[in-house]
C-alpha cells in the first residue's frame, strides 16, 4: 500500500493551476484537494495519477459566501466549513445537519465540498444536496470557463460532466426560500461510513399542503437524483403520514438499486423507503 | 463458594499499568521502529488454486522464489488424534497456489516503494484450477481437493458419544433443533504482523524482531524448518500492538525473512499492511453448527447433540493445527450446563481461502452462540424466561466431571447468572418492553451465560494429542545487589498489562514495591523457555509461576534476615521494603540484605549461598472462569439496524490481582464481540476472490458502536490456581455474540422472525423479517 511515482506541483494562482492542468491532464495529471478520497485510492495503487497539481496553497479558492440568491462555495472549501450554518436561513441549517453524516471529523477537517462533487462517489452527501437542490458548477479550463446544471453533471458512478482539464473551481447552490423545510435520513453500517441509503426532502407549506416538494435519493444507484414520480405524489397533498408513506413507496419503487456486499435490490429498497418517509416525517415536525 | 476476602497487599489493587507511560508517550518500541537495509514485498496470489507455470522477474530485480529456497522444509504442524492428515506449507508457493494472498515471490529493495513497484510488475502466470471456498461443498465428493493427499478435504473429524445417549433422548419431552452459522473473521490487532531480521557478521546469529505472541515456539520452528542451531537466532518480541491468537501462529513470512537475513548477510524488514493483513494474516470462526437439545417437561436438559463444520483454510496452522477449532468445539460445547449425555461430531474442512488460526476464545464464541440460542429457543417453547431455563440446568456443584471429562473446578455459573438478573432488573425491562412494542419498537434482552477454560497446562494440551505441548511457564526471579529485582518470563504479554500484574503478586511476597520489579520478556536471548501469551493463560500460569518463586526468594530474604538480626526466622516480616523483627523496633532493609547477598557473603559463613535468585515452573491443569453477560438491544424492524442500550456482565475471574486490568480484558473482550456478532465478516466470492480487503469493507466496531458496559464481579476462590486467579482474557468476547443475537431475535418476537447467523447484519435481519411476515410488521 505505497502510491506509485508521481510528481508534486503546487500552485499558487488559479490561473497556474489551470495551466498546470491543461498542460498535464493528458498524462493523468489531477487535482488534490483534500486528498481523502485520492490518497487512499492511490495507496491502492488503483489510481497511479503522473502528476498531482496541489491546490491547497491557492487562497482564493478557500471563499464562501452569498452572492446574487446563490451560496458559492470555493474548491478549497473544508466539509468542517459546513458545521455551523454557512447562511442565514433553511440552507445553511440544512448543509450543517447533513455535514455531521460526512466521514469521521477528522477527514471532514481536510475533505472539500468541491472534492466531494468531483469524486462523486455514488453515496456522497454533498452530490445529493447538489443535485436535489439544483446547483451549479464551475468549470475552469485553458478553454476558459463555463457552468454544468446539476442535472447535467452526474454521468455514472464516479464520473461527471467535468473534462480530463477542468478545475472544478465553484459550485453555486440556490438560497433557500425562508419557509423551506427539510429533511435529512441515511443508514449506513457504522456512524460515518458511506451511506447505503439516503434521502434528503424539501418542501414548503401552503395552508397545510405541499409546495413544491424535491425528493433527492443518494446512495442506492449509481448517482444521486430527484424522483419526480414521488414529488408527484407530495404535491398540494396535506403533510401527513399517509401521504408520506405513498411517496416513500413511490421512491422505493422507482429506484434501481445498486446491489452490492451491504445490500441486495430488495433490501435497499427497504432503506429508500425508509430513509424517504423518515426525511419526509422530519421536514414536516 | 468461597468468596475472596479483601487482602492488604498489593493483590487485589488497581495500581496504574507500568506500561502505560511509555506507550502513551509515544516512546513504545514497535517492529517497524527499526531500521533495515531492505525492505521485502511479497508477491501474493491472485487466484484461490492454480497451477504454476511461470515467474517472470524484471531485469535487475531480486525476488526470492521457491526455487531458491531448495533446502527449507515446508510449515508441517502435526497432531496425533482424531484421523489428522498432516499436510505441508512452503514458504513460498512451490507449484501451486491454494488461497488468494498466498505468499509467491519475496521482492528485495532498497525501500517500501521500491519493492512495491518490482512486485507490481512481476507477472506469475499461472493455470487455473477449480476452487471450493464453501466447507460444506468441499465435503462432497465430487469436490476439487485442496491437497491431493487429504481425500474429501477432511483433515480432522472428532466424534464423541457417552455411553446411554440414545436412552436419555428418547426419554425427552421435546427436543429443540437449531441451525448456525458463524461467517468468517479476521481477529485484526491494531498493529498488523511485521518483522525485522538483522544477521550479525561477528557472532554468525540472526536476532528477529517481529510481532509475536510466542518468541520461544518461533525460534524453534524458524531454526527447525531453515535446518540452523537454535541458539544461531535469537527472536524479539517488542511492543507488540495486540496478537489475539492471529500472532500466536507462526507466519512463513518471517521464516522467509531470517533465511533473506542470512543469505544477505545484512537487515530485512517486511511490514504487513492492512490489506495484505485481511487477505492473509490468518480468519477464524468460519462454521456451521447443527444443534439438538433434548429436554424433560421442566425444561433440564437431557442429552444434547451436535454436528460442527469448521473451515479451516487452505493449511494447517503451527503450532496447534487447524484442528484447534473443531476439536475444542467438541470438548465445550456442552458449556456451563449439566448435562450427562453428549454426542458430536466435528469435522475440520480444507478450502481455497486463507488458512484459520486461532482468534480470541477460538471456537467458544461460536459454541457459546449455538448453545444459548438453544437454551432461549428452548425457553420460548417452554414459555420460561430465559433466565429460568438456565437456572434450572447450571451446574451447581463442583468440582463437576463434564460429558467430555474435563474437570470444573470451584465456579459461580449460577450466582453470576442471579447477579446479572439483578443488575437490569428484569420484571422492569419486560414491562418497558410492552410499552415499547405499542409504540412500535422493539428491544430485546438476551443472555449468555458460559464457562471460559483458562490457564490450562500440558495435560490439557496432551489430550488433544498435539506433537507441540505448550502449557508450563517458567520465571527466573533475582534481586541484584541494589535490590532491584527482575522477573525473566517465557510468557509474552502484548497490551495484557502483565508487567503490573506480576509484580503485584511478586511484591506481597518479597515485601518491595511493584515500581522495584522489572518483568523482562520478548526475547528468547534473555527469558527461559516458555510458551508465549494466549488461551487465557499468562495470569494463572506465568503468574502461578511467579509466585512459587517469590517465595523461594522470600525465604532467602528471611534466612539473610535471620543472620543478620540475630533473630529467629518465623520472627521475620517482610514488609515496606524491610525485614522486621516482629514485636520489636529491629529491622534491616531489604536493599542491604541485597547487598550483604552478594558483598559481604563472607557473614554468611558459607550456611547461606550467595545471590538471591530463584526459578519456578507452574503447569496447573487448569481453571474455569465464568460469567453470565446480558444485552438490551434495541432493533429497528425497517432497516434491521440494531443499537445496543445497554451490556451487563456478571463475571468471576476468581481472585482479581488488578480489578481495573481485568475490567479492562472483559470490555475489551466484549467490544470485540460485539464487532462479530454485528459488522464483522470476511467475505469471499465462489472464485475465492475476497471482497473484504480494506476497512471500508470489513468492519470493525467503533466507539460508536460499543455500548456503556456494565461490569459485576463475584471472586470464587478455587484451589486449581496458586494465585486463586483464573484466566481472563477470552471472556469478553466469548460471552458477547450469543448474548447480543439473542437480544435481537427476542426483539423480534412479535414478527416470528429468528436470526442464527453471526454477523447478525442489518441485511439479515430485515431478510428475517421478510421471511417470518408477522401482523406486527404493519405497525412499523
Ligand atoms: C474513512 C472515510 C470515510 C468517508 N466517508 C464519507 C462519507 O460518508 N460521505 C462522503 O461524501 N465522503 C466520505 N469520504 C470522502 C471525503 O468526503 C472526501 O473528502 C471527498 O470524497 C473528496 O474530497 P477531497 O477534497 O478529499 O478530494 P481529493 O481526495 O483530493 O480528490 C478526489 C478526486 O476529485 C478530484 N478533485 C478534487 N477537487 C477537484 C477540483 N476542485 N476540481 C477537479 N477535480 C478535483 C481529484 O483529482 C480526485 O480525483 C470519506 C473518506 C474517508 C477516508
Amino acid at each position: 500500500m505505497k502510491p506509485a511515482r508521481f510528481e508534486y506541483h503546487a500552485p499558487t494562482s488559479v490561473d497556474e493551476a489551470v495551466q498546470l492542468l491543461g498542460s498535464l491532464a493528458a498524462e493523468d495529471g489531477r487535482i488534490l484537494a483534500g486528498g481523502q478520497s485520492l490518497v487512499p485510492t492511490m495507496a491502492f495503487r488503483l489510481a497511479k495519477p503522473g502528476h498531482l497539481i496541489d491546490i491547497n496553497a491557492i487562497a482564493t479558492l478557500g471563499q464562501i459566501g452569498s452572492k446574487d440568491g446563490a451560496l458559492e462555495i470555493g474548491a478549497c472549501v473544508r466539509h468542517a466549513a459546513f458545521h455551523r450554518p454557512v447562511v442565514a436561513g433553511p440552507l445553511g441549517q440544512l448543509m450543517s445537519t447533513v455535514v455531521r453524516h460526512i466521514a469521521h471529523y477528522p477527514i471532514r477537517q481536510r475533505g472539500t465540498f468541491c472534492g466531494s462533487l468531483a469524486h462523486a462517489d455514488p453515496a456522497s452527501e454533498w452530490c445529493l444536496v447538489a443535485v436535489t437542490l439544483g446547483a451549479q458548477m464551475i468549470a475552469l479550463s485553458t478553454r476558459g470557463a463555463r457552468t454544468i446544471a446539476a442535472e447535467d453533471y452526474f454521468t455514472g458512478i464516479m464520473t461527471t460532466a467535468l473534462a480530463e482539464d477542468e478545475l472544478l473551481s465553484q459550485v453555486r447552490i440556490p438560497l433557500l426560500a425562508p419557509d423551506t423545510r427539510f429533511g435529512f435520513r441515511e443508514f449506513s453500517r457504522r456512524a460515518g461510513d458511506y451511506a447505503i441509503a439516503m434521502a434528503l426532502v424539501t418542501f414548503r407549506l401552503d395552508g397545510g399542503t405541499i409546495v413544491e416538494p424535491r425528493v433527492g435519493i443518494g446512495g442506492a444507484e449509481a448517482n444521486p437524483r430527484r424522483i419526480p414520480e414521488a414529488e408527484a405524489a407530495l404535491v398540494g397533498k396535506p403533510a401527513e403520514l399517509t401521504t408520506f408513506r405513498a411517496a416513500a413507496e413511490i421512491a422505493a419503487e422507482v429506484v434501481e438499486p445498486m446491489e452490492d456486499m451491504q445490500a441486495d435490490a430488495i433490501y435497499r429498497r427497504d432503506l429508500v423507503r425508509a430513509m424517504t418517509r423518515r426525511a419526509l416525517e422530519q421536514a414536516a415536525q | 463458594m468461597t468468596i475472596a476476602q479483601p487482602h492488604a497487599g498489593w493483590v487485589g489493587r488497581s495500581i496504574r499499568r507500568v506500561e502505560d507511560p511509555t506507550l502513551i508517550a509515544g516512546a513504545g518500541r514497535f517492529t517497524a521502529d527499526l531500521p533495515a537495509t531492505y525492505r521485502v514485498r511479497f508477491v501474493r496470489s491472485e487466484r484461490a488454486a492454480g497451477r504454476i507455470s511461470k515467474i517472470h522477474v524484471p531485469d535487475g530485480a531480486t525476488a526470492i522464489t521457491a526455487t531458491d529456497l531448495a533446502g527449507v522444509k515446508p510449515i508441517r504442524p502435526m497432531l496425533h488424534k482424531f484421523d489428522y492428515v498432516p499436510i505441508g506449507q512452503p514458504i513460498l508457493a512451490r507449484d501451486h497456489v491454494r488461497f488468494v494472498g498466498e505468499p509467491i515471490a519475496a521482492v528485495v529493495a532498497p525501500s517500501d516503494a521500491e519493492a512495491e513497484d518490482i512486485a507490481e510488475a512481476i507477472e506469475v502466470a499461472m493455470e487455473d484450477q477449480a476452487a471450493v471456498i464453501d466447507a460444506r461443498t468441499a465435503l462432497a465428493a465430487e469436490a476439487p481437493r485442496v491437497h491431493a493427499e487429504v481425500a474429501g478435504n477432511l483433515i480432522v473429524k472428532g466424534a464423541v458419544e457417552t455411553p446411554g445417549f440414545a436412552d436419555a433422548r428418547a426419554r425427552a419431552d421435546s427436543i429443540v433443533r437449531l441451525e448456525l452459522r458463524s461467517r468468517r473473521q479476521n481477529a485484526m490487532p491494531l498493529e498488523p504482523r511485521g518483522g525485522h531480521a538483522a544477521f550479525d557478521a561477528g557472532s554468525g546469529r540472526v536476532t528477529l524482531t517481529c510481532s509475536t505472541q510466542m518468541p520461544h515456539l518461533t525460534r524453534t520452528a524458524i531454526t527447525d524448518l531453515l535446518g540452523m542451531p537454535e541458539s544461531d537466532l535469537r527472536v524479539v518480541a517488542p511492543d507488540v500492538g495486540g496478537g489475539f491468537g492471529q500472532k500466536m501462529s507462526l507466519a512463513t513470512e518471517y521464516v522467509l525473512l531470517v533465511w533473506l537475513a542470512r543469505k544477505l548477510r545484512s537487515s530485512v524488514a517486511w511490514h504487513e499492511d492492512r490489506r495484505e493483513n485481511l487477505i492473509a494474516a490468518f480468519h477464524s470462526r468460519d462454521q456451521f453448527i447443527e444443534i439438538e437439545g433434548a429436554f424433560d417437561s421442566n425444561g433440564k436438559l437431557l442429552a444434547l447433540a451436535a454436528d460442527v463444520i469448521a473451515n479451516v483454510g487452505a493449511y494447517s496452522c503451527f503450532p496447534t493445527t487447524c484442528a484447534v477449532e473443531p476439536l475444542m468445539a467438541m470438548a465445550e460445547l456442552p458449556g456451563p450446563y449439566d448435562v450427562r449425555a453428549y454426542r458430536c461430531a466435528a469435522r475440520g474442512v480444507l478450502t481455497n481461502t486463507c488458512p484459520m488460526a486461532p482468534y480470541r476464545g477460538v471456537s467458544r464464541p461460536v459454541i457459546t452462540f449455538a448453545l444459548e440460542r438453544l437454551m432461549d429457543r428452548a425457553a420460548l417453547e417452554f414459555g420460561l424466561e430465559p433466565s429460568e431455563i438456565r437456572r434450572r440446568n447450571l451446574i451447581e456443584t463442583f468440582p463437576y466431571v463434564s460429558a467430555t471429562g474435563l474437570t470444573f473446578d470451584e465456579a459461580s455459573y449460577r450466582q453470576t447468572l442471579e447477579m446479572a438478573v439483578a443488575a437490569l432488573d428484569l420484571p422492569a425491562f419486560r414491562a418497558r418492553q410492552q410499552q415499547a412494542r405499542a409504540r412500535g419498537r422493539y428491544l430485546g434482552i438476551g443472555f449468555s451465560a458460559f464457562s471460559e477454560r483458562t490457564g490450562y497446562g500440558t495435560p490439557a494440551f496432551a489430550a488433544r494429542g498435539m506433537e507441540i505441548i505448550p502449557g508450563f511457564e517458567t520465571i527466573d526471579l533475582s534481586m541484584g545487589p541494589s535490590g532491584l529485582v527482575e522477573a525473566r518470563i517465557g510468557a509474552s504479554p502484548h497490551g495484557q498489562g502483565l508487567r503490573t500484574t506480576l509484580a503485584q503478586i511478586i511484591a506481597d511476597e518479597i515485601g518491595v514495591p511493584p515500581d522495584r520489579i522489572r518483568v523482562i520478556h520478548g526475547d528468547t536471548d534473555r527469558t527461559p523457555y516458555g510458551f508465549g501469551t494466549f488461551a487465557s493463560r499468562s495470569a494463572v500460569i506465568a503468574g502461578g509461576a511467579s509466585l512459587l518463586a517469590a517465595r523461594k526468594v522470600r525465604s532467602k530474604l528471611i534466612k539473610i534476615a535471620s543472620l543478620l538480626l540475630e533473630a529467629a526466622p518465623d520472627d521475620i516480616v517482610l514488609d515496606g521494603g524491610a525485614a522486621k523483627v516482629a514485636g520489636t523496633d529491629r529491622s534491616i532493609a531489604i536493599e542491604a540484605l541485597a547487598r550483604a547477598a552478594y558483598h559481604q557473603v563472607h557473614r554468611f559463613k558459607g550456611e547461606i549461598e550467595p545471590g538471591i535468585a530463584a526459578s519456578a515452573t507452574y503447569d496447573p491443569a487448569g481453571t474455569f472462569a465464568n460469567a453470565c453477560h446480558v444485552a438490551i438491544v434495541e432493533v429497528d424492524p425497517e432497516t434491521g439496524q440494531v443499537r445496543i442500550e445497554n451490556f451487563i456482565a456478571a463475571e468471576d475471574a476468581g481472585r482479581l490481582i488488578n480489578p481495573m486490568i481485568v475490567d479492562g480484558q472483559i470490555q475489551g473482550g466484549i467490544a470485540q464481540g460485539i464487532g462479530n456478532a454485528l459488522l464483522e465478516e470476511i467475505v469471499y466470492d465462489q472464485t475465492g476472490n475476497i471482497l473484504t480487503t480494506t476497512l471500508a469493507d470489513f468492519l470493525p466496531p467503533t466507539a460508536h458502536e460499543i455500548p456503556p458496559i456494565e461490569l459485576h464481579h463475584l471472586e470464587t476462590v478455587s484451589d486449581a490456581s496458586v494465585t486463586r486467579a483464573k484466566g481472563v482474557g477470552e471472556g469478553g468476547a466469548i460471552g458477547a455474540p450469543a448474548a447480543v443475537i439473542n437480544a435481537i431475535n427476542d426483539a423480534l418476537a412479535p414478527f416470528g422472525a429468528e436470526i442464527n447467523e453471526i454477523p447478525a447484519t442489518p441485511r439479515r435481519i430485515r431478510a428475517a423479517i421478510h421471511a417470518a411476515r408477522k401482523p406486527a410488521e404493519q405497525r412499523a
